[in-house]
């Protein structure tokens, strides 16, 4: 094929692409615009009384199950395009010899950046600490990675708003930066295992592949397929449960026990999600239903920050490579800042 | 023969990985071996900080994430 004949080519593709993606966006906001009325009509379909508890329950599900997994799908996509502009290995890179300080800055902001995935959590610590990355530093990342990500940003956007959204990830990225900090001052290099002390390993050269426009656009429809296609079904579970707290549990009971005046319930809320191993998808809907029914949101962000943050099957991951006693100091840290968010927001708002 | 190594501690992706690779070189017919490498230090021995990784005939190719059927027969039919 001749040289013109390939760029005709390649241009005719990227035409294509962008008609394909506007048009996909256009047909995104009609569906969107139109859910609330269809939602109606399609319960009202169903032998349920509309001004019933079942009739409200099916109503929420109905409408907010498509409405958040629509959400979730531009925040994924977006957020596929952007992580197709970061590596493990750049971001490494970048951090090597940093400092502590503005070291854990930049690990944390980039820990909500770089494709990440639990399974790697512990390659990935032991590359980064073995090609000098601080430890602190490590932390900070390996803290912030896991707990602000586009799926619990993008249901909280959907579910509760913005504004929660936004300070949701000002104080995951606060808790990982503080936390990371901390770790590092406390000076733990010796509680790490033997072994992972002694690794001093080169950083590999991996051949980068230079990424077109179009390819980014597939990164971000691979991003929707692999992780919508992976939490649909949580956060379908977790709108049927925050359903039936909307129809039957009755508003402000929850105010007694999980409200403002009860400030025991942020401790309570952080222990009791360290046992609970769910995804953002799951959490959050049961969340918001929650805050809904007079849940204070301090207590509730603290509650959904430990279980995304804090999980046994975790540390049984990283007990591999870290001592049980640095496992305690990382719960013990991150734990606090938890629970130190927790109460700030009960405080303010 | 080539030497095809896959990092990885073992989830899916890893799996998938491997699976990946089998195919392209049957499709090929290009001989492989291959090896899973699971353990952790062996891994970072490497120098990646991302699996699944594939390594072909001691060369890193690959770090994070699935790779792409195209590049693997890229990889495979490198000399």
């Amino acid at each position: 094929m001749s040289t013109a004949a390939l760029k005709h080519r390649h241009a005719d593709n990227a035409a294509v692409w962008i008609a394909g993606a506007a048009g996909f966006i256009v047909l995104w906001f009609i569906v969107y615009a139109r859910l609330a009325p269809l939602s109606e009509w399609i319960v009202s379909l169903f032998p349920l009384a509309r001004a019933s508890r079942s009739g409200d329950a099916a109503v929420f599900f109905v409408f907010e199950t498509p409405k958040v997994l629509m959400l979730l799908t531009l925040v994924v996509f977006a957020m596929g395009m952007v992580r197709s502009f970061f590596s493990p290995e750049r971001t490494r890179a970048f951090l090597a010899g940093k400092r502590e300080g503005l070291g854990n800055i930049a690990a944390a902001g980039l820990g909500t950046v770089t494709p990440f995935c639990s399974c790697s959590a512990v390659p990935m610590f032991l590359g980064f600490v073995s090609a000098g990355v601080p430890l602190g530093v490590t932390f900070s990342f390996l803290i912030a990675a896991p707990m602000v990500n586009e799926v619990a940003l993008g249901l909280l956007f959907a579910l509760i708003g913005w504004k929660v959204a936004l300070v949701y990830l000002a104080f995951g990225l606060g808790v990982a930066i503080v936390a990371g900090w901390v770790i590092g001052r406390l000076h733990l290099e010796g509680w790490l295992e033997q072994w992972v002390r002694d690794m001093r390993t080169g950083v590999a050269q991996i051949p980068s592949i230079r990424l077109t426009t179009i390819d980014r656009v597939k990164a971000g429809i691979e991003a929707v397929k692999d992780i919508v296609g992976k939490v649909w079904m949580w956060v379908a579970v977790g709108i049927a449960a925050g359903a039936l707290i909307h129809g039957y549990v009755p508003t402000g009971l929850l105010a007694s026990i999980m409200g403002r005046g009860a400030w025991w319930s942020v401790p309570v809320a952080v222990v009791l999600g360290i046992p609970m191993y769910s995804n953002a998808a799951g959490i959050i809907p049961v969340v918001q239903a929650l805050l809904s029914k007079g849940a204070a949101l301090g207590t509730s962000l603290a509650f959904m920050m430990s279980v995304i943050a804090l999980s046994f099957p975790e540390m049984i991951i990283l007990r591999k490579v870290l001592s049980v006693r640095l496992i305690a100091v990382f719960v013990g840290v991150v734990g606090a800042g938890i629970l130190a968010v927790g109460f700030l927001f009960n405080a303010i708002f | 023969m080539k030497h095809v190594k896959v990092l990885g501690p073992g989830c899916k992706r890893c799996q998938a990985t491997a699976d990946m690779v089998h195919a392209e070189a049957a499709k090929l017919g290009i001989d492989i071996g291959l090896e899973k490498v699971t353990d952790y230090a062996a891994i970072a021995g490497y120098g990646i900080a991302a699996t699944p990784g594939v390594v072909i005939d001691g060369k890193i190719v690959h770090a994070g994430g699935l790779p792409k059927p195209e590049d693997i027969a890229k990889w495979l039919q490198e000399e």
